[in-house]
């Protein structure tokens, strides 16, 4: 049964690892919990959920494996270890594995452990069984059956009020949006580190000065935090029609970038970049920026990030007169390579998932005329883009 | 170890127990998160209070630094010793400032350490506090001394969520997060800072938090400090319960409301609401 409860914790994507598998191990084994079910769950929350998106999955799959069981026999303190060693060879991964080996390898680990359990039975002067019903191994069927580590049901205890875990009380915090204000940030905030150039101390030459002179000629140094992001930002927006759906991820990309960067500049785009931009959506007819303009404005250090679907008809890439906005005497593809050689740390993000960017024949040839720099608006995404940006 | 069970101010939740005695009897970092004002800085000073420990709260802003909690080499008191010829120069031990997890390894019985907002500071800076976390000791490099935990301090750490912490970090800790309290903890908490709070009020009181809270499209939607401060009010200016009950539809939003809405966005837009809903109701 804790066989089938991490493996279905890891498929409904809950990341746990053997670390977290080992902490809930030890704190049953420090009786942290009463054996009680209610208890159980709470220990094994607060040991395997470090987030609290994963808080309603990890409900979900506790109420499929843990159905109708209302007590946790106690357990007896002998370490199931074949059965941890299967369970790790089946889910580390190849870091985790390193991980172990650094620490002495296996042997040591469960040595470590069992050492452990040893002094803790002798202080509590051992445990009674696990008590288990009507046979239900639930390593039987792996070849591994650690005496009576098993489940106990027990009949009759208030079973019919709705268990804490089924009542999904997290289910609201379950974000699978591509990205929220907060990754974003998150996202964002690795350009800025990346970008904080030269030691975080700098000397405040006029405190210094002022300081010395106060105290009689004396040196005294004075120091300031050198804090500031120095990262110089050009953002443009696509806000075309099929951008629509992806307008509220932009949105908050856009209003989480300001807060982030000193300089940071926004332009719109439609679909692709042509002879001009604009900054302000609702006077776009009267105030174009011209791209040639801007690019006399904006020194070649600022980096570029373009976000747009990349979604449209090949016309409006390689066609002259190909923009669906107005006319336009040379081709996007031009306009963009232009924009692109001015700039030469740039990437594209794209709101569409990454699955159907081969099904778009002009997401292609943009990401062509990018260079390949084409990242999908999802955290690990921007991740990649950021990094990208920073090389 | 003594368990943590609440205490006589602190309304602990049972999976908020669970989650504190599990950091205590593993010596692991308890993380806690969870809506602003739903007591997860108080928690610390409570777990210290209820098991009987001393606190040593280490409060992080933006520019705060990893290395400030272990110590400081305080370069420009030094220098300045130096050109006064005072003696202490010669020893760098007398510049050398501990931070907090110097003064909670040094602590003679294992205090309670909250390392209060983490996510205040850089995204690095768990990272870096990942080793002495583990281990409980660090180096001092100036003084080649090694600090270790004379006893394994209880850590909380809170995390308001602004940036995501590293995993690394993360599988080290116990996780809590404090669900917004429901109509029946709430009542409790509220019972713990004002026992003696008449039946009537509390309820009407109550009623109103929660009608507040769902408001769609609030910016900063009032919790459980709002509410206690709103009831504090609420008893000083003795309002009685039934003016919450019927309130003047003139007066479309609650008395001393400026306790529970603290932006006047929010105040108009429950302003708008308010009516509509009222004249729906007839
Ligand atoms: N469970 C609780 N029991 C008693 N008081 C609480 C509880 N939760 C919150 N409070 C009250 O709310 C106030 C705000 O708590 P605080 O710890 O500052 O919140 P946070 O750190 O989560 O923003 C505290 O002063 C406390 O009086
Ligand atoms: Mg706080």
């Amino acid at each position: 049964m804790f066989f089938s409860f991490f493996a279905e914790l890891r498929d409904a994507k809950v990341p746990v690892s053997l670390r977290e598998y080992l902490t809930l191990m030890e704190a049953m084994q420090k009786r942290v919990a009463a054996f009680d079910i209610e208890e159980f769950y709470f220990l094994a929350r607060t040991s395997l959920v470090k987030d609290e998106r994963h808080l309603d999955r990890f409900d979900r799959v506790f109420g499929h494996c843990f159905k109708g069981i209302e007590t946790l026999a106690d357990p007896k303190a002998e370490l199931p270890e074949a059965w941890l060693k299967k369970l790790a060879e089946r889910f580390l991964t190849e870091e985790e594995k390193k991980q172990i080996e650094a620490l002495g390898g296996w042997e040591k680990l469960m040595e470590a452990l069992r050492q452990r359990l040893a002094e803790q039975r002798a202080r509590h002067q051992g445990g009674s069984k696990w008590i288990g019903t009507a046979g239900t191994s639930p390593f039987g069927a792996h070849g591994y059956n650690p005496e009576g580590v098993r489940i106990g049901q027990e009949e009759g205890r208030n079973r019919s009020a709705v268990k804490v875990w089924d009542r999904r009380e997290f289910r609201n915090l379950d974000d699978t949006v591509e990205l929220g204000t907060r990754n974003v940030k998150l996202a964002l905030r690795r350009l800025r580190q990346f970008a904080r150039e030269g030691a975080a101390e700098e000397l405040d030459l006029d405190g210094t000065v002022k300081s010395t002179a106060h105290n009689a000629g004396w040196l005294d140094l004075k120091l300031v935090p050198e804090r500031h992001n120095t990262v110089k930002l050009l953002l443009f927006i696509d806000v075309g029609g099929s951008m629509e759906d992806h307008v509220r991820v932009c949105e908050e990309l856009f209003s989480a970038a300001r807060s982030e960067f000193k300089h940071l500049i926004h332009f719109y785009f439609h679909n692709c970049i042509y002879d001009s931009v604009w900054r302000d959506s609702r006077r776009r007819q009267i105030e174009q920026t011209p791209v040639v303009e801007l690019i006399r404005t904006y020194d070649p250090s600022y980096r570029v990030v373009l976000v747009g679907d990349a979604s449209m008809s090949p016309y409006e890439i390689e066609k002259e007169g190909g923009s669906v906005e107005r006319w336009n005497d040379e081709p996007g593809e031009t306009w963009l390579r232009r924009l692109l050689d001015a700039y030469p740390k740039a990437v594209w993000l794209n709101p569409v998932p990454q699955k159907y960017w081969t099904g778009t024949a002009s997401i292609g040839m943009i990401r062509q005329i990018v260079a390949d720099r084409m990242f999908p608006l999802t955290l690990d995404g921007l991740d990649r883009a950021m990094r990208r940006l920073t090389r | 170890m003594r368990r943590f069970e609440g205490t006589d101010t602190y309304v602990a939740t049972q999976d908020l127990r669970v989650a504190v005695n599990a950091a205590i009897a593993l010596e692991r970092p308890l993380l806690v998160k969870g809506e602003p004002g739903t007591g997860k800085t108080i928690l610390a000073h409570e777990i210290a209070r209820g098991i009987g420990k001393d606190l040593i709260t280490w409060h992080i802003k933006s520019t705060t630094k990893a290395q400030q909690g272990l110590y400081e080499y305080d370069a420009v008191s030094r220098l300045r010793d130096g050109q006064l010829g005072d003696e202490r120069v010669h020893d760098i031990a007398n510049y050398i400032v501990p931070g907090k997890l110097w003064e909670a390894f040094e602590a003679a019985a294992a205090p309670v350490l909250l390392i209060d907002e983490i996510d205040k500071a850089d995204i690095e800076f768990p990272n870096d506090l990942l080793l002495e976390l583990d281990r409980m000791e660090f180096y001092v490099y100036e003084t080649r001394r090694t600090i270790s935990a004379r006893h394994r301090p209880i850590v909380v750490i809170t995390s308001n969520n602004e940036k995501e912490l590293p995993d690394a970090f993360l599988r080290r800790c116990f996780f809590h997060y404090i669900r917004f309290p429901d109509r029946t903890t709430m009542q409790q908490i509220i019972d713990v800072h004002f026992p003696n709070l008449k039946h009537e009020l509390l309820r009407e009181a109550l009623t109103i938090f929660y009608e507040i809270r769902e408001v769609p499209g609030l910016k900063k939607k009032p919790s459980t400090s709002e509410l206690l401060d709103w009831i504090k009010l609420l008893l000083v200016e003795d309002v009685p319960p039934d003016v919450l009950r019927t309130r003047d539809p003139a007066k479309l939003i609650p008395p001393l409301h400026g306790a529970l809405l603290k932006n006047e966005q929010d105040v108009h837009l429950f302003e708008r609401l308010a009516f509509l809903h009222r004249r729906e109701r007839g």
